[in-house]
């Protein structure tokens, strides 16, 4: 058995995506912070670009079903640092969010999201059958369930939030049926009012914000209300990489990072976003066209996995750009600032390389 | 190794499509929202973008001067500072409050009211938080700059009026704006800028009062400056410059010390008024900056109510100066010949009711003709007179000479005066007209009233041959509106020539003669009490008149008319008199030069007068409580 291809078996139309989009993050974060004391944060940026893509590479050689086989070890390694990260994480922003790897503080969940792809890839697959039963359901669910609840104690809404849809998707593709899709809408509808009662203050704050960010223009609906200025001050053709006033005199909040959107849409005007929502948009489908030349099941439920979350990751972001959605932290793949962040995508990508590098050997 | 991945390679390519699609569908409703935001609201979010990044501070422009006739400064401003805060960003602002209040010395109570009562404002508008910012607080600011980013200094000019109280009522005061002033401002009023509350400043604020300047400059999110824009500079004000002549109103403000009542002096051959006091008054120094609460209730409560400006707002019944009017009315009307003669037995008997001389000094006069009745003043002569013009004629002439009408001098809130008829008294009481009460209003009691504005501009229109010119304070190089009502030479012959007499030949006002000058004049004395007055006063001796005298000089073609009001000052001769006698002395004095400054003349008696509030007919006198007092034989 011949171990997958060389590099020229690579997705290159994929990684022209994922660089120009990278290229724009680094004009965006350049704009952002060349007039601060952040100035150069587009070199860090660079730096963990070039790791992540190293790691990539890495990941991709390999074989996925290796790392398929392993996904119980990896869902309890996942577990202990949800659980150390609880115990003896470092807070910022008020969330127990970091644990500190080679003097760098690496965002745990981050790590979780992939593993919860790579179990919930391993699950669906051994589910040989086209509709999936009320009882794999079941067992999906408390899968997802457990770091879920362990990452909310964090508490981090935002990447608890996303393993859902990485968990829907799955499902959705291994037959899930629609009376049960009802049914779990349903007892999630009944669940609301009951999470509700258990979500932090601030987070709540953020929840009725969203909902009416005019009532309170000077507390949490601030970061709302002032993203929203920016976006709409850009106009069709923005004001000019570096001119935008909103972006420059810091009224949008973490523009470098959560909100960069909102800096590139004052500063490149409509047409920049079209240009971006596009080449994400392209991404995406380019993710699902690799996914339907997968080997087998295992490997179209990984990048199927992958897809949900960074499809999951732009939808968010860019609707709390625009205060469509409340702010939840979640970032901008491969355009926010940030390690954790960007190395999650190129190990998610470096996944899917692995599957596609080995879609013709047999 | 397991074979759990030996599975089938069938995918869901169905469902794998459907996923396509909906990427397609989530990308494509983000850009609509973009496009929603960035291109069809995009005015609206550009507009709030500006209002977060520049930071718009009032250039406050100057408020014209106030000038005398010949040009001396009446009014004018000083500088000062005003604290402002900046409540751009609450989060910053909030947790440096109790900072402010502790460094401006003022309470955290007081503070923080002033931000909470601003909360309706748009945020990028300052607030003056402390009007007057002493030395103290000037160093304060600038040594917190970094630290307390939120205060900002902004140079103000503060009015300052005249020492004692100099031409208070006319000139007025400023203030900060009410939400009335600003909704009836058509947007040229906003909230914190100081208008025109009263007098002259409210008359010709529009004139007085400049266009502010901005200066504007781009602020970033923690309120820190990081830029300036093109300022636009303020417009001043433009000055004024009154008919008042500084030394005549300087005699008239000394005349009045110590009294209660007023003075105008006017040219009837324009209408300028040359003087304007009103007594007692309040300093409008009090006001130019932010009159505490306490300070104003006490005006607003004084009993002797300080801030009327009686010359136009004293309604009250002209007492024997009446004759003067009735006197034109029996010699242009011919009803009653000019040689009409009565005995004066010091009382007599209409409609069965027996009506005696009031003042008590007169007894019978004896035989008595329309000239000498004017000069002794004798009641009897002019009841007779009276009962035969009857109420239409009276009110005829009246209301033609100005009477019951506004003169419609240049300032706010003048009254119109009183003067009643038949159809007033049918429309007011839903009574008809008793003759008896013709005999009161024929000596200027019962329920005529007129104010000294009036007053003056009455009498100077009859001795000027008809011509009313109007009232007015601004110097004005416009023709002068007038009302004409011709009144024969003959008519003002005679009567120039009694109230001549009145001064000059031993009339009433014997006391007041001035050697040289052709001076003038009728007295008046006007009962005082109201219902309320006569039951409590005990002692009626205790109850003074309100004294009148209009004089005017020279004889033919006057040049100045002055009417003097003095409440519960007792006799027209002995109070009001000589009053008006020093305001004509100084005019003569400084057409000939001979003006040496306010202090060399004397008609104050330097007695403080002092007026037990029970007595004092108020400006707001109701005609019903005016018509009482005419009912006492």
């Amino acid at each position: 058995m011949r171990e997958g291809s060389g590099i020229r078996d690579f997705d290159w139309w994929l990684m022209t995506l994922v660089f120009t989009i990278c290229g724009i993050s680094l004009l965006e974060i350049w704009s952002a912070t060349h007039a601060s004391h952040l100035a150069g944060m587009q070199w860090r940026q660079v730096l963990w670009i070039g790791l992540g893509v190293l790691i990539m590479l890495v990941l991709s050689r390999v074989n996925y079903h290796h790392i398929l086989d392993q996904a119980p070890l990896l869902y309890m390694i996942g577990l202990a640092a949800l659980v150390a990260v609880l115990l003896v994480g470092h807070s910022r922003f008020g969330a127990k969010r970091w644990l500190p790897v080679l003097g760098e503080f690496f965002q745990v969940s981050e790590l979780v999201k992939l593993i919860i792809i790579v179990v919930l890839a391993r699950f669906f697959s051994e589910v040989r059958s086209d509709r999936l039963l009320l009882g794999d359901l079941v067992k999906a669910g408390a899968l997802v369930g457990v770091p879920v609840g362990l990452i909310l104690l964090q508490p981090d809404l935002g990447t608890a939030m996303v393993l859902v849809p990485v968990a829907a998707v799955g499902a959705f593709l291994a037959g899930l049926q629609w009376k049960h899709a009802l049914f779990v809408v349903a007892l999630a509808a009944m669940l609301l009012p009951v999470g509700w009662h258990f979500l932090k203050p601030y987070q709540r704050s953020r929840v009725t914000t969203f909902m009416r960010p005019e009532d309170d223009p000077r507390g949490s609906g601030y970061q709302i209300l002032q993203s929203k200025i920016a976006v709409g001050e850009g106009g069709f053709w923005g004001k000019g990489l570096g001119n935008g006033s909103q972006n420059q005199l810091g009224f949008v909040p973490v523009r470098y990072s959560d909100f960069i959107l909102a800096a590139l849409a004052e500063e490149l005007g409509f047409a920049g976003v079209v240009v971006t929502l596009v080449l994400y948009m392209a991404l995406l489908l380019r993710l699902v066209q690799n996914a339907q030349h997968a080997k087998d099941r295992a490997g179209m439920f990984l990048i199927m996995g992958v897809t949900a979350a960074v499809g999951f990751h732009v939808l968010v972001n860019a609707a709390m750009v625009i205060g469509l959605m409340p702010v939840t932290g979640i970032p901008l793949p491969l355009m926010s600032y940030g390690g954790s962040a960007t190395l999650f995508v190129f190990l998610a990508l470096g996944l899917v390389m692995n599957v596609r590098l080995r879609r013709f050997v047999n | 190794m397991s074979i759990w991945f030996e599975n089938d390679k069938k995918l869901p390519q169905m469902r794998l499509a459907a996923v396509s699609y909906g990427i397609v569908g989530l990308i494509g409703l983000l850009l609509f929202g973009f496009w929603n935001l960035q291109v069809i609201q995009t005015t609206h979010y550009k507009d709030l973008a500006e209002r977060n990044r520049i930071r718009s501070i009032p250039i406050i422009a100057p408020r014209g001067s106030i000038l005398d006739r010949s040009g001396r400064v009446l009014v004018d401003n000083y500088p000062s500072f005003s604290v402002l805060l900046l409540r751009d960003d609450p989060k910053i602002m909030e947790p440096l409050l109790p900072e402010i209040a502790d460094g401006l010395g003022m309470t955290i109570d007081d503070l923080q009211e002033q931000v909470d009562a601003a909360k309706t404002l748009p945020n990028f508008q300052p607030i003056v938080i402390k009007p007057e910012a002493s030395p103290g607080d000037i160093a304060f600011i600038e040594s917190h700059r970094p630290d307390i980013p939120v205060l900002e200094m902004m140079m103000v000019h503060r009015r300052r009026y005249g020492e004692n109280d100099f031409l208070a009522h006319a000139v007025g005061y400023v203030g900060e704006v009410s939400t009335e002033d600003i909704a009836g401002s058509g947007g040229r009023l906003r909230s914190g800028d100081i208008t025109g509350k009263s007098g002259l400043e409210k008359q010709y604020n529009d004139t007085l009062m400049g266009t502010d300047g901005l200066r504007r400059s781009i602020v970033n999110s923690v309120g820190k400056e990081v830029g300036q824009l093109l300022q636009q500079d303020p417009t001043p004000g433009k000055a004024i410059r009154l008919t008042i002549d500084y030394d005549l109103q300087s005699v008239a403000e000394q005349a009045m010390a110590g009294k209660m009542g007023a003075v105008v002096a006017l040219d009837p051959r324009t209408g300028e008024v040359l003087a304007m006091v009103s007594h007692p008054s309040f300093n409008p120094n009090d006001f130019a900056v932010r009159i505490p609460r306490q300070e104003w209730d006490q005006l607003n409560n004084d009993p002797d109510k300080p801030l009327i400006n009686r010359a136009i707002q004293a309604q009250l019944a002209p007492g024997s100066v009446f004759k003067i009017y009735e006197t034109t009315a029996m010699l242009e009307s011919k009803a009653i010949p000019a040689d009409f003669k009565v005995f004066c037995p010091g009382y007599a008997t209409f409609y069965g009711r027996v009506f005696h001389e009031l003042n008590p000094g007169d007894s019978a006069h004896g035989e008595m003709d329309l000239h000498t009745a004017i000069v002794k003043s004798c009641d009897i002569y002019f009841y007779n007179v009276g009962e035969r013009l009857g109420i239409d004629r009276l009110s005829y002439y009246g209301t033609s000479f100005g009477l019951g009408r506004k003169t419609g001098v240049d300032l706010p809130g003048e009254d119109s005066g009183l003067m009643p008829s038949e159809a007033w008294k049918e429309r007011v009481f839903h009574e008809k007209w008793y003759a008896g009460e013709t005999i009161s209003l024929a000596i200027g009691q019962g329920a005529t009233e007129v104010t000294p504005m009036q007053m003056a501009y009455t009498i100077g229109g009859i001795i000027s041959g008809g011509r009313f010119k109007q009232p007015h304070l601004l110097m004005s190089d416009q023709p002068v509106p007038e009302v004409d009502f011709p009144i024969s030479d003959s008519t003002v012959d005679f009567i120039t020539q009694a109230m001549w007499s009145v001064v000059n030949e031993g009339g009433t006002a014997a006391a007041s003669k001035l050697p040289g000058i052709e001076f003038c004049g009728k007295t008046g004395t006007a009962q005082v009490i109201s219902a309320q007055g006569k039951e409590k006063a005990t002692n009626k001796s205790a109850l003074k008149n309100n004294a009148w005298f209009v004089g005017f000089a020279p004889r033919r073609n006057a040049e100045i008319v002055v009417a003097v009001l003095v409440q519960a000052g007792g006799y027209g001769a002995e109070a009001a008199a000589p009053v008006a006698r020093d305001v004509v002395k100084a005019y003569y004095d400084k057409k000939g030069g001979t003006f040496k400054g306010a202090q060399e003349y004397s008609a104050n008696p330097q007695q403080p007068v002092t007026v037990p509030g029970s007595t004092t007919a108020t400006a707001q006198a109701t005609p019903a409580a005016a018509a009482d007092s005419a009912s006492r034989p």
